[in-house]
């Protein structure tokens, strides 16, 4: 398949390990992929923050670009819910049917990547190496605005060398939630320091989960808390093989 | 003249760090909302029909919004038949009249009260006693909050925040008790033995009301001590406050809403006590009932199409209990009769975005969608949340003056939104960062960045954008 790459904004400036660890994944599932240059962000961050008018353009350029893809994958959960939750709603408020419309054309081809090779491709194991301790936080917006589901957890079970470490009151916030960990950062910071004490709980080496977000803002604190945790997006785990091992830092 | 924004309280990111801060507090809140959310799981989990029953609640709820002036103009004739006085406030000020002037006919100078959100929305108590009136909450946590002279910080468990030991200290100063221990048992006896007394001596009671059916006039309330149930039954006359939205079409809906509602709140089959009246009976008290209906902001939010379904709000408290904000800060923060996820949603619609505290209130949260899972009626608060967060924008873009102009959250939406609308310049803002963040670097790492974004290094590292972005990777490989 040809498999059209929106990295997010995110991905790209911060986290290209992420990007390139989706194209040598999805390659060596033997797809072609595409990643056109003229993507920037799905505008989650503006219209979560209230600046609605600004999204508008993003929907507009995004509908542009993957017209006519195959398939669209995008290696985070939030970025993907706010594609499939939101779009719709922005291309209605605009009035223009034509964007409407395409919109509604698109989405079916919109993919977070768990769902992509699990739900679309129905590949469980996609034959990774990653000999760690890992323990996986799913993320708010790909449980409940996108329903990923258990796909995640599946293609990390069938890793090699996986340890799968349970994480507890797993289906708690970890206190991102965009622009909510800088204005009301007391309390974000508040709840991510419970998080980081039930990953530690786990015992884990790493904590993995389908959004670099989340995993800048646990990993942050992680980091400021010097404890020895680090944190790895799922695609670089299913990336890793024996023959290219991942997650390094 | 452009307006400023008002408001005599703080805003919630103002608070929240002091209630963050009270270990106590954090400990307290943090138990009992854990184990409330446990034991509501298991009891919602157990009927096989609990997404059909969430889904008819909804549904009745909506249907009452879209059609809530004929539904108010029945409930006010079967009232009226079956022997009561509707009242109308279009505001608080004209409730506490409304109020204040029936008990006033009766020369009475003391009342007794079950537990009522809404005549704490319009501060009833307050205005009671500058017209020298004594309402007496014989709520026992809203008795205790009432004692300690606190505000309620949870809207079905107000005292959520205190512990018995901290309770046991309060009542033997208040009840001039000398001997208490704090024994749950042992504090429930002193607070009934003190109010028993008053109840027997009421003439008049005033009571909110969880459902009033507008087919047959018939007013309810559930609780769990069955003080509310004395209140309504003993006195003489009895004058319930009510919310517009708080109206649900038939009779047989309550069997969805006395499901949805235990369930979602103390985790309950049922609630113990579930007390329903209709106008007055002859020779059973109370002899006079008046219904106050209250507006308050209320048609301003029904006018409002995202933000309507607010008004299904059954005020059941799941989301609070679940609500990760909510656990950590506790009620005060919000500076709100209505804290938690429903606060953030109602407060600023009733109250206005003009007053900064209130306008606050949507911010303070995550976004986490926990709230919409378990809500009893399907609000979708995140949707709400967003929406208002939009509204705020635009009502601060018009009113914000160059305040607003300046703001550095502002500014930086500017200019991200310019730069995603196009490539070049994004790329461009790509590179000034890469180079920008050499100032900050140290080991490898950012661990203090200046201004706005101070207060992500405050908590957290951030590792520095790496040299090549994916999209030089990607060039350079093609
Ligand atoms: S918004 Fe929903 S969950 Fe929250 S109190 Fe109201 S009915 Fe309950």
């Amino acid at each position: 398949m040809n498999v059209s790459l929106f990295l997010t904004c995110v991905n790209d400036t911060l986290f290209p390990g992420t990007g390139k660890a989706v194209v040598h994944l999805l390659e060596r599932l033997g797809h072609t992929i595409d990643f056109n240059p003229e993507q920037t962000c799905c505008g989650q961050m503006h219209y979560n923050t209230g600046y609605r008018d600004e999204t508008v353009p993003l929907v507009r350029r995004f509908v542009e670009l993957y017209e006519d893809a195959e398939a669209v994958v995008v290696p985070s959960a939030s970025c993907a819910g706010m594609i499939h939750e939101y779009y719709p709603k922005i291309a209605e408020t605009t009035g223009d049917s034509a964007l409407e419309k395409s919109v509604s054309e698109l989405l079916p081809r919109v993919f977070e990547l768990s769902g992509f090779l699990v739900d679309k491709l129905k590949i469980e194991d996609v034959g990774a190496y990653f000999p760690h301790r890992v323990t996986y936080h799913p993320t708010c917006h790909s449980l409940r605005v996108l329903h990923v589901g258990d796909a995640p957890l599946k293609l990390l079970k069938n890793v090699r060398g996986l340890e799968f470490a349970e994480l507890p009151n797993a289906l708690e916030c970890c206190g991102f939630g965009g622009t909510f960990a800088i204005k009301n950062s007391d309390t974000s910071a508040a709840m991510v320091g419970d998080k980081i004490h039930h990953i530690k709980q786990t015992g884990a080496e790493i904590c993995v989960a389908a959004d670099n977000s989340c995993l800048m803002h646990i990993g942050g604190a992680m980091s400021r808390q010097r404890s020895g945790i680090r944190t790895v997006h799922l695609a670089e785990v299913l990336a890793s093989t024996e023959e290219k091992p991942g997650g390094k830092q | 003249m452009k307006k400023e924004n008002r408001s005599s309280l703080p805003t919630f990111e103002q608070s929240a760090g002091h209630y963050l801060a009270d270990t106590q507090l954090r400990k307290n809140i943090g138990h009992a909302t854990q184990t409330i959310r446990k034991k509501r799981d298991d009891v919602t989990g157990e009927l096989p029909d609990w997404e059909e029953l969430r889904e008819s609640g909804r549904q009745i709820k909506q249907q009452v919004m879209n059609n809530l002036d004929d539904y108010l103009l029945e409930l006010e004739e079967s009232v009226t038949a079956a022997g009561g006085v509707v009242h109308w406030a279009a505001d608080a000020d004209e409730a506490n009249q409304i109020v204040t002037q029936l008990i006033r006919e009766k020369q009475e100078t003391e009342v007794v009260k079950v537990k009522s959100m809404t005549t704490d929305e319009i501060r009833l108590n307050e205005a009671l006693q500058n017209a020298g009136i004594t309402a007496l909450e014989t709520d026992l946590a809203e008795l205790i909050v009432q004692l300690a002279g606190d505000e309620s910080s949870h809207i079905l468990v107000p005292a959520i925040h205190k512990n018995r030991s901290e309770i046991r200290d309060l009542f033997k100063e208040k009840l001039n008790i000398e001997h208490l221990s704090d024994e749950p048992a042992d504090l429930a006896e002193a607070a009934r033995l003190y109010l028993r007394k008053n109840f027997l001596k009421a003439k008049i009671g005033i009571s909110g009301g969880n459902f009033a059916v507008a087919e047959t006039g018939t007013v309810a309330v559930v609780e769990s001590e069955g003080n509310g149930r004395m209140c309504t039954t003993l006195p003489d006359t009895l004058i319930t406050v009510l919310g517009i939205e708080k109206i649900i079409p038939k009779w047989c809906d309550l069997e969805v809403f006395m499901q949805l509602l235990p369930r979602s709140s103390t985790a309950e089959r049922m609630n113990p006590y579930n007390t329903f009246w209709t106008g007055t009976t002859d020779g059973d008290s109370p002899q006079e009932f008046h219904l106050v209906l209250l507006d308050n902001g209320r048609t301003k939010v029904l006018a409002d199409e995202t933000g309507r379904q607010t008004l299904h709000c059954i005020r059941c408290s799941a989301c609070l209990n679940i609500c990760p904000v909510y656990e950590r800060t506790g009620g005060h923060a919000y500076h709100s009769i209505y804290p938690g996820p429903i606060g953030a949603i109602l407060t600023p619609q009733l109250r206005g975005l003009d007053d900064s505290s209130a306008a606050s209130l949507p911010y303070a949260s995550s976004l986490c969608g926990a709230c919409y899972e378990v809500c009893p009626v399907k609000i979708n608060i995140p949707e709400v949340l967003t929406h208002l967060r939009g509204n705020i924008v635009e009502h601060n873009k018009k009113n914000g003056g160059i305040r607003f102009k300046m703001d550095s959250t502002h500014v930086g939406m500017r200019l991200m939104a310019r730069a995603f609308r196009s490539r070049k310049r994004y790329e461009r803002l790509q590179k000034i960062g890469q180079t920008g963040q050499k100032l900050f670097e140290k080991d490898g790492m950012i661990s203090k960045l200046p201004g706005e974004l101070s207060k992500w290094t405050d908590f957290r590292d951030l590792k520095p954008i790496p040299k090549q972005t994916f999209r030089e990777w990607w060039r350079d490989r093609s």
